[in-house]
């Protein structure tokens, strides 16, 4: 699709493979079985994390990129929501 | 006197850019465009008796109709391309010579190697083209080259510019595995990592896209690999090695809700996104920016297809069907979620 060119967000967890594979913008979610949700949190909160995904895809969307490009929800400023994250989820 | 029947896309045949991507197929009289050269250069053993043009939307679905066309101009090799890199020329090109193939008549396409239409062509002969439209002169002597040989009677090989599947053949050699395996290891102790009697497949570069200027202005898609579908998955979508994709309404849908939609992914469990199924499709999200304005709007529908062990040659389908259909509909960008 990035060939074509539609600039599209790829929203995983297995981001080495994203990578590896050459997707242009990735964006790292929390587990393999629920890209845009986080099952831990409750309902307000998952919307919420649902939503900064997702702003964090448009901003993916509205950036250059000449190489597979990782972006991470709330890059850049002070991590004030590490305390509260999950870890992430490999398995399946 | 061989007939040939040449194929190309609505660009090379003169008719339109992107405005005529859902053009044709059409039948027309002697070569067109590049075929002119190429004609010239098979002349006067053979010659191109018809071209069958289509446009590059909708040629990949429309392969039955343009190899009837073809079949009418009573063909006996099927040319097409050169396709060069593009993705949805290319696999238009080796949907037609395999579906020729299938219909008894031989073929052979031209394209380059990093073309995403290269694996479709299965048996039929592709013959290396250069990258970019700018080496069609060298493209077009090696494809008569090629041509000429087929007709022949002969069959190409990698000395011929050959690419894409070969036959692996059983060939007997003057040594034996152990010291072959010897003379490799000192081989790629010699400097040369990547000699080898097996080639594997490789995955090829992806030049990104632009960046849209501003997210608020444009359409955006909700595509997923998640195998999301609608109701009890009334199109068969398969749960693992899918061959297809599928596409489900959204227009006046603020929330999927639970139980109207499941996941039919084999590849991990499937619990949460039966659950609530935002946490594969971000709908309710993407509504919500949609009415803040931070998205300029959502597309009516979303694309679902099944990541799981699917082969490389269909996901490359299904990325230049996605990326057509969104062209054609307006949608300027997509989020797709991969589990």
């Amino acid at each position: 699709m990035e060939r074509a060119g539609i600039p599209t967000a790829l929203l995983c967890n297995l981001v080495t493979i994203a990578e590896r594979v050459g997707a242009p913008r990735i964006v790292r979610t929390r587990g393999i079985p629920y890209p845009t949700g986080d099952p831990s949190l409750d309902a307000e909160g998952e919307k919420q994390w649902r939503r900064q995904l997702v702003e964090c895809a448009l901003e993916a969307l509205q950036t250059e990129v000449h190489e597979p490009t990782v972006f991470e929800v709330g890059q850049g400023r002070t991590s004030t929501s590490s305390a509260a994250a999950p870890s992430e989820v490999t398995h399946a | 006197m061989a007939r040939i029947v040449h194929y190309v896309n609505q660009f090379f045949a003169g008719v339109g850019g992107e405005d005529q991507a859902g053009a044709g197929p059409v039948l027309r009289d002697g070569p067109v465009g590049p075929g002119a050269r190429l004609a010239e250069l098979v002349a006067p053993e053979h010659e191109i008796v018809a071209t069958v043009w289509c446009g590059d939307d909708v040629a990949p679905g429309k392969v039955d109709e343009i190899v009837a066309l073809v079949r009418s101009a009573e063909p006996d090799l099927v040319v097409a391309g050169p396709a060069f890199t593009s993705g949805r020329y290319g696999l238009a090109c080796a949907r037609v010579v395999a579906a020729a193939d299938q219909a008894g008549l031989a073929g052979v396409a031209s394209m380059h190697e990093d073309n995403p239409g290269l694996d479709e062509a299965g048996a039929v002969p592709v013959v290396a083209s250069g990258e970019v439209a700018r080496r069609m002169a060298p493209s077009l002597d090696r494809l008569a080259a090629g041509i000429r040989r087929l007709l022949a009677g002969e069959t190409l090989t990698a000395d011929d510019g050959r690419i894409g599947k070969l036959a692996r053949l059983t060939v007997v050699t003057e040594t034996t595995a152990a010291t072959r395996s010897v003379d490799l290891a000192l081989v790629r102790l010699g400097g040369d990592g990547a000699a080898t009697e097996i080639p594997l497949p490789r995955f090829d570069r992806v030049t990104p896209a632009a960046p849209v200027a501003d997210a608020s202005a444009v359409t955006l898609a909700l595509v997923t690999e998640g195998g999301l579908v609608a109701g009890d998955n009334p199109d068969g979508l398969e749960s693992a090695r899918a061959t297809k994709w599928l596409r489900y309404p959204l227009e006046g849908r603020d929330a999927l809700a639970s139980g109207d939609y499941m996941s039919v992914h084999g590849g991990y469990s499937t619990v949460w996104a039966n659950e609530d199924p935002h946490r594969i499709l971000p709908l309710d999200a993407a509504r919500e920016l949609e009415a803040e304005g931070a998205i300029g709007g959502l597309l009516g529908e979303y694309f679902v297809t099944t990541g799981n062990g699917t082969s490389v040659a269909n996901a490359r389908r299904f990325g230049i069907e996605w990326a057509g259909d969104l062209r054609n509909s307006g949608a300027r960008a997509a989020i797709l979620t991969a589990t």
